[in-house]
């Protein structure tokens, strides 16, 4: 008994200096945000409000962890927003011909294999990513538009009742997947072989591949799983919102790309933790419902959240 | 049979030949030391080897079969581990993740990383390496460059090589440490792994290997056993020519002091630094990696500036704040690294040669591209730059032409009463070499004070009116061509055992 309480005692101080200053100054802010929000109105924490929330940052959640996981690697993902919306569509329109799950099914490989492409022009051909998603992103967009120009709505009411309408307690089923998810990206990201070299390669590309390692495999993976958490936020949204439009998801790229950096990520690699991006989700989603609360005008939203943006990026300069 | 043979291999890289014609065996368990001046195509071979680059001709053989070695893991699956000059770890990973990298230990599923396991793997090695307090869960970042290349080494031991290449693995060491090393180089050959070392330091060469190899413009010029060649042989071979008809002739007529500093002092880099230059004077400054050469030039060129102590130039203060006042106030620096900041490489020649002197063709900031090409074009002609057209991308020149190209650019620079040169051969042929030497010493015989830095010894005691020579941020002796022993200088940039001389200024 008595080694056990040394141990935890002498790896406290070790847990405390993982945390740098600038964490710590970003979850005072966000908790000082909730305190603020909950003085100065009713409404924010209620249950329904808090339920909004939730079910509110589950697509940029899905995002961003994905763009994490790209970051790592040096890369960026531009595409999301467009995988978001074709998948959407996908999962609803195609509900017409075949089951509900299998629809999910197409919406899903589509983004792998939408991901898988990033990933492999980038990696093959030595691309930039940055160039690349662009024109995937545009490409996408474009063919989501020649699949269906207008709303389609699922035909099978599960879609809604088992997925982005239902509950277990108050807690939405769309935050649990979501939730479910965190972990798996944590894990992937410290415990797997392709997560550590993803990891490596974006601080030292040269160095990995002369220790041998297959670059391309872990880079590609990378882009692939990116490609399928955005389908599977284009699906949860759909489902929660009963309709999927070609317009959806336009400029969701920048608030995944905002989420990663306000976690800790670096632009360029070598940098962001889940537990980083998990809190940019939160603030960014807490910021969002408390200006929507105060009836403050959306383009008010668009230069706050810039200003944060800036404020977090400059806070953890020192860092790098 | 020999464990490994290379046959006439060869590489250009645009179109510059860095190997042109290598060839040389060696049997299992021997220790063979690759010997040449920078330039002579040793970390270009060992790239070959290691499958970071691939050969253009030619063969390599092992246990008399030629493999192909297409890429790093090939290599690696041949089991060839390679130890690299520039350090490739990574500084946000653990000392075990950076060892292990590429093959981590797994448990249960094969992608899932078995850290405790990787920490123990790394313990022992680093144990049996004979450096068991270097904790491996600690990050890279936080262990010294010394204790880096430690780490460096043992991440090549992990696997057990059946081919170690070592390319100067000693430079930022420690002696107990390079002898630590040596006990394991000794260790390994004992149970048949064959060792190449690369190295420029003979004293080294003479204490580990059984073979050597002289590199020399590409070619394989000389091989054999150690015991048979002589230190006087090795040198005439690197350098292909006795050392005397190298260097130009001191003509030893000092002027007035042009740099004069005092007390310099930049934190923990570089203390108290005080020394002049004269007009007309080269003078030589010598030290280890790390020792702070670089860093001081840099202060006085305003680069990073000193936070103590005094620079003046001809008698007037020149404490220049960027490089851009001390251009102004008549220093040029021709630095270290001459592809990072001395040259933009895929930019032309006429470009980067007229970038430091606008003033001189475009006055009101309209180039006058008739003046350029003129101008430019005599300092190609006085140099003697080989090129196809001053339009083409620096890039495409040798070594030599490109730091040539460099030397114009501030040669067209007017009235510059300074230069600091450093490094000013590194990468660049023996033939070229002779010719910067002595453009350095017209410069020097015009009028010019010159601080010359660099870490190639031969180069510093055949060219320096008067040595500098630094150790641990500090000046530790000063010397006259008439005390210029290896030696001795080596005795005090690495801090061993020296007797002052008589002619020595100790500080």
């Amino acid at each position: 008994m008595t080694e056990t309480t040394a141990a935890t005692s002498h790896a406290q101080p070790a847990l405390l200096q993982r945390f740098s200053r600038a964490d710590l100054l970003f979850v005072a802010a966000i908790l000082l945000l909730v305190v603020f929000a909950s003085l100065a109105s009713d409404a924010f924490l209620t249950q329904r409000n808090l339920v909004n929330v939730s079910r509110q940052l589950v697509t940029n959640g899905f995002l961003s962890l994905g763009m994490l996981m790209v970051i790592r690697t040096g890369g960026i993902d531009l595409s999301v927003g467009s995988v978001l919306a074709l998948a959407g569509l996908l999962a609803t329109g195609l509900q017409e011909q075949m089951h509900f799950t299998a629809a999910i099914g197409v919406a899903l490989a589509m983004g792998a294999a939408v991901g898988f492409l990033n990933g492999w022009l980038t990696a093959r051909f030595n691309l930039q990513s940055f160039i690349v998603t662009l024109a995937t992103m545009g490409s996408l967009r474009g063919l989501t538009y020649v699949y269906a120009d207008t709303p389609r709505y699922p035909v099978d009411e599960m879609f809604r009742a088992l997925i982005g309408g239902a509950f277990v307690g108050p807690i939405p089923v769309n935050f649990i997947i979501f939730l479910l998810a965190v972990p798996c990206v944590w894990f992937y990201l410290n415990h797997t072989v392709s997560g550590r070299a993803a990891f490596a390669l974006g601080v030292n590309k040269e160095a990995v591949r002369l220790a041998g390692v297959d670059v391309n495999k872990h880079l590609i993976f990378a882009y692939v799983a990116c490609g399928l958490f955005a389908a599977i936020a284009g699906v949860l949204l759909a489902s929660r919102l009963g309709i999927a439009q070609p317009s959806v998801g336009i400029g969701y790229e920048l608030d995944a790309i905002a989420a990663v950096v306000i976690g800790g990520g670096l632009l360029g690699g070598g940098g962001g933790t889940t537990v980083g991006v998990l809190g940019g989700v939160v603030a960014l989603a807490v910021v969002d419902n408390v200006l929507n609360l105060f009836n403050v005008d959306s383009y008010y939203q668009q230069l706050l959240k810039g200003l944060i943006i800036l404020v977090a990026v400059l806070a953890r300069r020192k860092k790098a | 049979m020999p464990h490994l043979a290379v046959s006439h291999i060869a590489k250009s890289y645009d179109g510059n030949p860095a190997v042109r014609d290598i060839s040389f065996e060696v049997a299992g368990g021997r220790v063979l030391a690759l010997c040449g001046e920078n330039g002579a195509g040793k970390s270009t071979l060992m790239k070959m080897l290691s499958g970071a680059t691939t050969p253009d001709a030619g063969e390599i053989l092992l246990d008399g079969k030629p493999v192909a070695i297409a890429g790093p893991s090939d290599a690696m699956a041949l089991g060839i581990r390679t130890v690299y000059q520039e350090l490739s770890l990574l500084p946000h990973l653990s000392v075990a993740e950076n060892m292990l990298l590429g093959r981590m230990p797994t448990r249960g599923f094969s992608f899932v990383v078995d850290w405790p396991e990787a920490n123990r793997i790394a313990a022992r090695v680093l144990a049996d390496f004979g450096f068991p307090e270097i904790d491996p869960a600690a990050l890279v970042s936080s262990l010294s460059v010394a204790r880096q290349q430690i780490v460096e080494i043992a991440k090549a031991l992990v696997a057990e090589p059946k081919i170690l290449i070592l390319d100067e693995p000693t430079a930022v060491i420690s002696a107990a440490e390079a002898a630590k090393l040596f006990d394991k180089v000794r260790d390994l050959a004992a149970n048949g792994t064959t060792v190449l070392y690369i190295s420029h330091r003979l004293e080294e060469v003479y204490a580990i290997a059984d073979e050597i190899v002289v590199l020399k413009d590409g070619r394989s010029v000389l091989s054999g056993e150690v015991a048979e060649l002589s230190q006087e042989r090795l040198i005439n071979a690197m350098v292909g020519r006795p050392l005397s008809a190298i260097f130009p002739e001191r003509r030893g007529t000092a002027g007035r002091p042009v740099l004069e500093v005092e007390k310099l002092s930049l934190g923990e880099v570089f203390q108290d630094i005080s020394f002049e230059v004269r007009a007309g004077e080269i003078v030589g400054m010598f030290g280890l990696v790390g020792s702070g050469r670089t860093e001081i030039a840099k202060a006085i060129f305003g680069a990073t500036p000193a936070e103590d102590g005094s620079i003046r130039l001809n008698g007037a203060a020149a404490d220049f704040a960027s490089p851009s006042q001390a251009v102004r106030g008549h220093v040029a620096m021709l630095t270290e690294d001459r592809k990072g900041d001395g040259l933009a490489l895929d930019v032309s020649v006429i470009d980067n040669a007229g970038l430091a002197s606008f003033a001189r063709y475009a006055p009101k900031g309209v180039i006058d591209g008739a003046k350029r090409r003129q101008l430019v074009g005599e300092k190609i002609r006085e140099l003697a730059i080989k090129l196809a057209d001053p339009a083409q991308p620096v890039r495409q020149l040798s070594g030599g032409n490109q730091q040539k190209v460099v030397l114009a650019k501030w040669l067209l620079v007017e009235g510059i009463q300074l230069f600091i040169f450093d490094e000013p051969t590194r990468g660049v042929d023996i033939a070229t070499k002779v010719e910067i030497y002595q453009m350095i010493r017209d410069l020097a015989d015009s009028g010019v004070a010159v601080l010359m830095i660099s870490s190639e010894m031969p180069e510093v005691l055949g060219m320096a009116d008067r040595l500098l020579v630094v150790r641990g941020g500090r000046i530790v002796a000063e010397l006259l061509p008439r005390n210029f022993r290896p030696e001795t200088v080596f005795a005090h940039a690495a801090g061993l055992e020296a007797g002052a001389e008589p002619g020595e200024r100790l500080h």
